[in-house]
């Protein structure tokens, strides 16, 4: 086979068999294309779309496997296009590109993902808790670095979507969309479970809103991640344990009940609220279908989360009372 | 304030026609492979575990071989059935069909709910899917919520008692030392080595499990507070990562185990080693 590969691109050809079509209908178009040395499929696609096929449609950025774009599915295989090398593919066969089958397509290669931003919504923010005494003093939360690193896993995320496609439960059953967040916002209910900061208990939530227990943690998702997030053993399994603990497991009950736990269930967390200021944040606008918080108070931003080290102020900063006198802006 | 079930409200917004390709998939290469070898390897593993547990016999090579050995598959020996001297317990006397059936079912239920297995005959039995990126066989789907595939949250209990059986192997694998009426009765044969790899593998496989590595310390919010099971978490992390690896060795040799023993049991081929 490796001989038969050095053959073909000695003989100086790549055939591409790219998909051509809308929501119309579409079929599959071969392009015969000069081999050149140390490209990526995404070079030869610029080279289709510069000579062949100006009407090509293509969603890329950066070339670098960092902007998540070019998500696409060479031979079959969910992978970003700009990191897939053209001499990793046999190419005595034409190199076959389609687009990612779990979403609507728009033209050629390119899909609408924005289900998938419309399923982020649903994903309740960071509700930190209140700030100690020390952390008033020192204008903003300490973390040790043990408590976030597992978190900080799940922000090498590029949202490439390359996950949601890939995974079966929604790639082969539409009508599960509507049940089932999907591997790339279980790893970001992850990062919020495992947040230190975080009172909010997403438990019941993952269980019987957002289809934890459709996952039959079959990895593929973990297969494609071009970030190589181990989504299912990091993410999605202690998810499932979680649940465990809260839904299925007597001991883990009761030791909670003995040891007082100090988690705090939604309801819970609505009624012991302190009287002033928010528990959770919300963008300008607040997030559709959530409230508002009350107005009044210290006004929290939670900005995204960057490395922290031990006893190094975190990312979530308060934004001074114009009026105060602390406000080192006066 | 916002609580988490103001969350639940916004409804995911469905439109748009899926284009592309409709073939249940265009993967090239050899996708079927593993799926093939899975089925083949765990067919295989209960046509035999099957097989040895109903057999009722030769899982105990005792005194009048000079060794104390029993097989896995037959360990605690605890009903009246038992041959004499591979129970060291009570016994239980309305049991009278093989002790294995009695025994097997806490690996089984360890291995059936295991996340790792889950993985392989999802894909491998149930099509669900056959691989990445291939279509699954099913019309609709539930995945684990609902009976009886929800079962598989009640895993951490057979993970409590592998642990029962993983001490009980382990002192079966030091009861392998002794050779009863040789020498000083202490010695050191083939079956000794069996029985210690098979109870390592064992642990391996359960120490590896995501339920204990949850259990020891992946619940824990905020690690600082709780450092002993941060160490616990950290030590079982690496293992965690080689779970698959350990599932399928301790399977094999499991089996492996239970067939050396019962060729030494039944005299077919000699346990060899030497005694002080």
């Amino acid at each position: 086979m490796a001989e038969e590969i050095i053959r073909s691109t000695q003989s100086g050809k790549v055939t591409m068999r790219l998909w051509r079509g809308d929501e119309e209908g579409g079929d599959f178009v071969e392009y015969v294309m000069p081999a050149q040395e140390g490209e990526v499929v995404l070079d030869v696609i610029h080279r289709v779309q510069a000579t062949a096929a100006p009407d090509l449609a293509c969603r890329w950025n950066c070339k670098a496997g960092k902007c998540g774009s070019c998500s696409a599915e060479i031979n079959g295989r969910p992978s970003l296009m700009c990191m897939t090398r053209m001499d990793t593919l046999d190419t005595t066969v034409p190199v076959t590109v389609a687009p990612m089958r779990s979403f609507p397509i728009l033209r050629d290669l390119v899909t609408d993902v924005s289900y998938n931003y419309e399923v982020a919504k649903r994903i309740p923010p960071l509700a930190p808790r209140e700030k100690t005494a020390d952390e008033v003093e020192a204008g903003g939360y300490r973390m040790a670095q043990i408590d976030v690193e597992r978190s900080q896993e799940f922000r090498k995320c590029i949202e490439c979507f390359l996950c949601q496609n890939v995974c079966h439960v929604t790639r082969d059953h539409e009508e599960n969309k509507t049940a089932y967040a999907g591997p790339r916002y279980f790893i970001r209910s992850a990062e919020l479970e495992m947040h230190p900061l975080d009172t909010n208990d997403r438990r019941q939530l993952l269980q019987e809103e957002q289809g934890l227990s459709m996952c039959n943690i079959t990895k593929c998702c973990t297969e494609v991640c071009p970030e190589h997030i181990k989504i299912t053993d990091n993410a999605i399994i202690p998810l499932k344990e979680r649940v465990v603990d809260a839904k299925y497991d007597p001991v883990a009950w009761l030791g909670r009940k003995i040891r007082n736990r100090t988690k705090k269930t939604a309801s819970e967390a609505a009624a012991l609220a302190p009287a002033q200021g928010p528990a959770a944040v919300m963008p300008p606008g607040g997030v559709h279908g959530i409230p508002q918080p009350h107005s009044g108070g210290t006004t929290v931003v939670v900005e995204e989360l960057v490395d922290v080290d031990v006893n190094v102020l975190s990312d979530v900063t308060e934004t001074p009372d114009p009026t105060s006198p602390n406000n080192p802006n006066l | 304030m916002t609580t988490l079930e103001d969350a639940t409200v916004t409804p995911v917004v469905l439109g748009g026609a899926r284009g592309g390709p409709d073939t249940p998939t265009l993967r090239t290469d050899r996708y079927w492979v593993q799926p093939v070898i899975t089925v083949v390897v765990l067919t295989s593993f209960v046509a035999y575990a099957s097989w040895a547990a109903f057999v009722n016999r030769n899982y105990y090579a005792g005194k009048d071989l000079g060794r104390d050995l029993i097989s896995p598959f037959y360990s605690p020996c605890l009903t009246a059935s038992c041959v004499p001297g591979a129970s060291h317990s009570p016994t239980i006397s309305w049991w009278t069909i093989s002790p294995a059936l009695l025994i097997l079912i806490f690996p089984l239920g360890f291995r059936m709910t295991c996340y790792y297995y889950r993985k392989a005959y999802y894909r491998s039995f149930w099509l669900a899917p056959p691989a990445c990126a291939v279509s699954d066989a099913h019309g609709s789907y539930s995945g684990e919520s609902r009976f009886p595939l929800i079962l598989q949250n009640v895993h951490r209990y057979f993970f409590y008692f592998g642990l029962i059986f993983n001490v009980i192997l382990t002192y079966d694998a030091i009861l392998a030392f002794s050779q009863p009426g040789q020498g000083s009765g202490f010695g050191i044969s083939v079956g000794t080595a069996v029985l210690c790899i098979n109870a390592t593998l064992l642990w391996l496989y359960s120490l590896s499990c995501h339920a204990c590595r949850h259990l020891c310390g992946g619940g824990v919010k905020q690690f600082s507070k709780a450092p002993i099971r941060y160490k616990m978490w950290k030590f079982l992390t690496p293992l965690n990562g080689k779970h698959m690896l350990f599932a399928w060795m301790s399977l094999v040799f499991v089996a492996f185990t239970d067939l050396y023993i019962r060729l030494v049991a039944s005299g077919t081929i000699t346990d060899y080693g030497f005694h002080f």
